[in-house]
């Protein structure tokens, strides 16, 4: 592939990776939060059904914190996405300038859905005891809808850059555009939006519960906290086995459309049939070394056949070959932790089913703690694989990174300015978490363990 | 026409972003001159607590302009920001400290906490309009080329035309907050405060006039073409109806009638908007015109649905969430809202949904992990959503009431938290 398109002129940056890594910082912030955006509503509703159901005032309480940290974090998930928005432009400007008119369609698509989504967050935080009870529930359900239709126009653009179509190239200009097709006629973009989706529930899941076991390991175990336990831990530990059987289907999406994506996540340098699969180890010199070999291990996760060809990196030459240890540990970092993950819910499942009651064992609630941020690590790592694994095209085959970025000087000192103010507004998050976590419970003493 | 109509969007999608996030921004800019004392305590805490509601709303405004320029004009769009990075780096910079002290706002316990909040909150405040204000000045004086960072770093958005454009925007943002804020004074009945806003809408109402003007005469100089036909050519009608729109927003300001004001203020804002568009018209920057730099035409219909389906869901859910703004329904805790119904969730663990689930999990692996064809993918992915869900129902409900000897809440009695 050598004709690539360009609407404007592609430029040389020195600072290519410095805009890389900016871009990657912004998605590191914006992504956890919108995890939580897209599925914590849902539970914060559940339990404010389970208030109206019942009476009970424990609900309420818990719905009301809830809601408090539901508004602190969507804000910041506001305006980290609008910095998303903004670098589109800033540092990608030939991509945008080059593709908008098949992609953009999402964009402008999801502008609606947060639209909807800010105005039900607004209606919906600022109206408790000013709605009806009726009213105010059902003001929450659009949010929820909302959550996952942004995730679905946002991700049908990723899926198009993983997966372009829907455009035909003519001298170097987009031709023949069919936004629709592009964006939702695209095979690719079924299992990222599943899986992203899920992935939302197990982190949100995970985190609140590592908050509450925290709080039991501190001795704190009322039935405020068991109750605010339970809910987030049972979505979490059903839908982390569901994870890993998505996840399989992601795989073999990847070896069928983009093959050496694959190769870069098992560091496979010759094509082979029947290829192993190797746990940990570092590629290099085109082999992956130290790492402990799975025979065949490749072919089935790939193609589910014990013999299976896998196309191996030296299909293209050393210039189109994605960083390969990146890649690599990323992908088994989020395979390992979700493995993991899915253990512990398994066990937790056994517990609640078989014995009717929330594990007692101590080690249960550490682990919980731990698979909290563990969540948020192999989210992060899926994205990196994903992305990264793309490399070195921005559209898959059709435009490499290179040639999007912009030719605009000053990255650097954008790159430490975004650094330094995304850690102001980590410590500033953290600080406000911590202050609305420690607010007087507004429920009898007995009602949580002091 | 189909060409044009996103420009269209964009511009009615400016003005709106002028006239309802520059009152938000105007806020701070109130906040920051408010100083100190229990009186500037109370213009701060109004200040906010008439935006908070509707902040996030008001905002997506500007990424409804961005997305839909991006998708309708794309090469412009890489044009203006590869140019203008460094305001539009600004701007965006000022919109993530202002997002971020409302997130911060709700954690505060004390004044002093409370201050430095606010005080970044000014000055992000101030940051935001001027860098968006001097980015529309470099690209309505011709300074942004077509190119991927053709134009010059600095110059094209530190120049006359910009810094007046970037002025006038603060100017403008702080007297539609003042307008607006003694509006809401006067609904809460706070005639002090009101006083106090209302005076502020007139000293800046007529500043922001005297800007306006006395920047015709930086036009004249800086950048000619669009200062001739401003005064001259098809847009000088709309120059009219801003300075028309803006002398009547003091009258009616003046006269306390601060509902009619606001409408007034916006069209003096839309029809400044609208004269840059005319006067411009069809170019799009200096050798790109509308019609070249449009994007494809089943784009452009596509674009023109959505936005337009988009737009009759968008304005009800507005309206709904301004009504309830305006009206006060946000103010005060009203009576009885937390009557309940009260029923006792059933405590039983029934077996019949736990082999639901399981069917589900095992139907899913099946349809999704060992089938082939797309549509027993889809099949796999609805029994595992199943699966979750199911399982949870059976899971969860029933937990509170059976753990430990805990006594379920009396049905007969309706009560909430306070
Ligand atoms: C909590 C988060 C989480 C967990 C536990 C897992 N994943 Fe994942 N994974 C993601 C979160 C994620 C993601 C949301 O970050 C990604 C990035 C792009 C996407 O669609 O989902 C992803 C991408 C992703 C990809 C690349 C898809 C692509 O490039 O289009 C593959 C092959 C897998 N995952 C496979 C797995 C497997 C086999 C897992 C099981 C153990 C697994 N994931 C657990
Ligand atoms: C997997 C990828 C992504 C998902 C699932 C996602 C989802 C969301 C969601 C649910 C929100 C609502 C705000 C919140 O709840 O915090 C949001 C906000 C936002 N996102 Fe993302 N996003 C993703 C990536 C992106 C990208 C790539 C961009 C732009 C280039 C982007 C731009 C935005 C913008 C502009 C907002 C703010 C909207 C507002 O003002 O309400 N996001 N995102
Ligand atoms: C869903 C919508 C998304 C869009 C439209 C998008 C778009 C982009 C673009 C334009 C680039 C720069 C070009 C390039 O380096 O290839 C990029 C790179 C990158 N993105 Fe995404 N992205 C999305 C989701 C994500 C998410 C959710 C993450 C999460 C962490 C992520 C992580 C990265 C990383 C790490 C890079 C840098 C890769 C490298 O340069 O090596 N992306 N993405």
């Amino acid at each position: 592939m050598s004709v690539v398109a360009a609407a404007l002129a592609p430029v040389h940056q020195h600072y290519l990776v410095q805009a890389r890594q900016m871009q990657a910082l912004s998605f590191v912030a914006h992504i956890p939060l919108v995890a939580f955006a897209i599925s914590f509503p849902a539970m914060v509703l559940f339990v404010e059904w389970l208030y109206l159901r019942t009476g009970d005032p424990l609900y309420g309480t818990l719905a009301r914190r809830w809601t408090r940290v539901v508004a602190a974090l969507f804000a910041v998930g506001v305006i980290t996405g609008t910095l998303l928005s903004f670098e589109m432009g800033l540092l990608w400007p030939n991509f945008t300038a080059t593709f908008g008119s098949v992609f953009g369609l999402g964009f402008a698509i999801e502008g609606f859905s947060f639209f909807m989504e800010a105005i039900f967050i607004g209606i919906y935080v600022y109206g408790w005891d000013r709605l009806s009870p009726r009213a105010h529930l059902a003001s929450g359900i659009p949010i929820v809808i909302t959550g996952f239709t942004g995730s679905l126009m946002v991700i049908s653009v990723n899926a198009w850059m993983n997966h372009p179509g829907g455009f035909h190239l003519r001298a170097g200009k987009v031709v023949d555009v069919h936004p629709l097709s592009a964006l939702f006629g695209n095979t690719y973009l079924w299992h990222e939006l599943v899986h992203m989706y899920i992935a939302g529930y197990i982190v949100s899941g995970f985190v609140v519960a590592a908050i509450y076991a925290f709080a039991r390991l501190r001795g704190r175990w009322g039935r405020y906290e068991r109750t605010a336990i339970a809910i987030p831990l049972t979505i979490a530990a059903l839908a982390a086995p569901v994870q890993v059987l998505v996840g399989d289907w992601a795989g073999r999406e990847v070896a069928t459309h983009q093959p050496i994506k694959l190769a870069a996540i098992e560091g496979l340098t010759k094509t082979t049939r029947g290829a192993p699969e190797h746990l940990l180890g570092w590629y290099t010199e085109g082999q992956v070394r130290y790492g402990i070999e799975i025979p065949h291990g490749l072919s089935l996760l790939a193609f589910h056949s014990w013999n299976a060809k896998v196309q191996g990196l030296d299909t293209v030459p050393p210039s189109q070959r994605p960083p390969v240890n990146i890649v690599r540990i990323s992908f088994q970092t989020m395979v390992g932790i979700g493995t993991l993950l899915a253990l512990l819910g398994l066990g937790y499942l056994f517990v609640r089913i078989r014995r009717k009651r929330l594990p007692e064992s101590v080690w249960f609630y550490r682990a919980v703690v731990v698979a909290g941020p563990l969540s948020v690590v192999a989210l992060i790592a899926g994205w990196v694989t994903t992305e990264v694994g793309r490399q070195p095209w921005v559209v898959y085959r059709v435009m490499p990174t290179a040639d999007a970025v912009t030719g605009a000087s000053g990255i650097p000192v954008g790159y430490a300015t975004l650094a330094v103010v995304y850690l102001l507004l980590a410590c500033g998050v953290a600080w406000v978490l911590r202050r609305l976590s420690r607010a007087p419970l507004d429920i009898a003493p007995d009602e949580h363990g002091v | 026409m189909l060409k044009a109509l996103p420009l269209v969007f964009c511009l009615a999608g400016l003005a709106l972003y002028t006239v309802l996030a520059g009152a938000d921004f105007g806020a701070g800019f109130w906040q920051l001159l408010a100083g100190r004392g229990s009186h500037a305590e109370r213009v701060r805490e109004q200040a906010h607590h008439s935006m908070a509601p509707v902040w996030e709303a008001n905002h997506v405004w500007l990424i409804f302009v961005i997305t839909v320029f991006w998708t309708a004009y794309p090469e412009a769009f890489g044009s203006i920001a590869s140019t203008l990075s460094v305001p539009l780096f600004i701007a965006a910079v000022g919109i993530i400290l202002r997002g971020a002290t409302y997130a911060l706002r709700s954690g505060t316990q004390n004044r002093r906490e409370l201050e430095s909040i606010d005080t970044l909150f000014a000055i992000a405040s101030l940051l935001t309009p001027f860098a968006l204000g001097a980015a529309v000045g470099g690209i309505a004086s011709e300074r942004v080329p077509v190119g991927n960072a053709a134009g010059d770093m600095f110059s094209s958005w530190l120049n006359p035309t910009s810094i007046l454009v970037g002025v006038l925007a603060v100017a403008t943002s702080a007297y539609l907050a003042a307008v607006y804020l003694a509006a809401d004074a006067a609904r809460l009945g706070e005639p002090e405060l009101e006083r106090a806003f209302r005076a502020r809408a007139l000293a800046s109402g007529l500043v922001t006039g005297a800007i306006a003007l006395g920047g015709l005469a930086v036009l004249h100089s800086d950048a000619h073409s669009l200062y001739h036909e401003l005064v001259t050519g098809d847009a000088v009608s709309t120059l009219i109806v801003s300075i028309l729109a803006g002398g009547a927003t003091l009258a009616l300001v003046f006269a306390r009638s601060f509902e009619a004001a606001r409408y007034s203020a916006a069209l003096a804002v839309a029809a400044i908007v609208a004269g840059w568009a005319l006067a411009r018209w069809p170019t799009l920057l200096p050798g790109l015109m509308v019609q070249q730099a449009a994007a494809p035409h089943d784009t452009l219909v596509a674009l023109v649905v959505a936005v337009l389906a988009g737009g009759a869901i968008l304005f009800p859910s507005l309206a709904l969430l301004f009504r309830l703004t305006l009206t006060g329904r946000f103010d005060h805790v009203g009576e009885g809202a937390t009557r309940v119904t009260g029923q006792v969730l059933s405590a039983s663990m029934p077996k019949l949904p736990y082999r639901a689930a399981l069917a589900c999990l095992i139907a899913g692996v099946g349809l999704l992990n060992v089938a082939e064809a797309g549509w027993a993918h889809a099949l796999g992915v609805v029994s595992l959503f199943g699966f979750i869900v199911i399982g949870f129902l059976a899971l969860v409900p029933g937990a509170f009431s059976r753990e430990e000897a805990m006594t379920p809440p009396r049905a007969d009695e309706p009560h909430g938290p306070t």
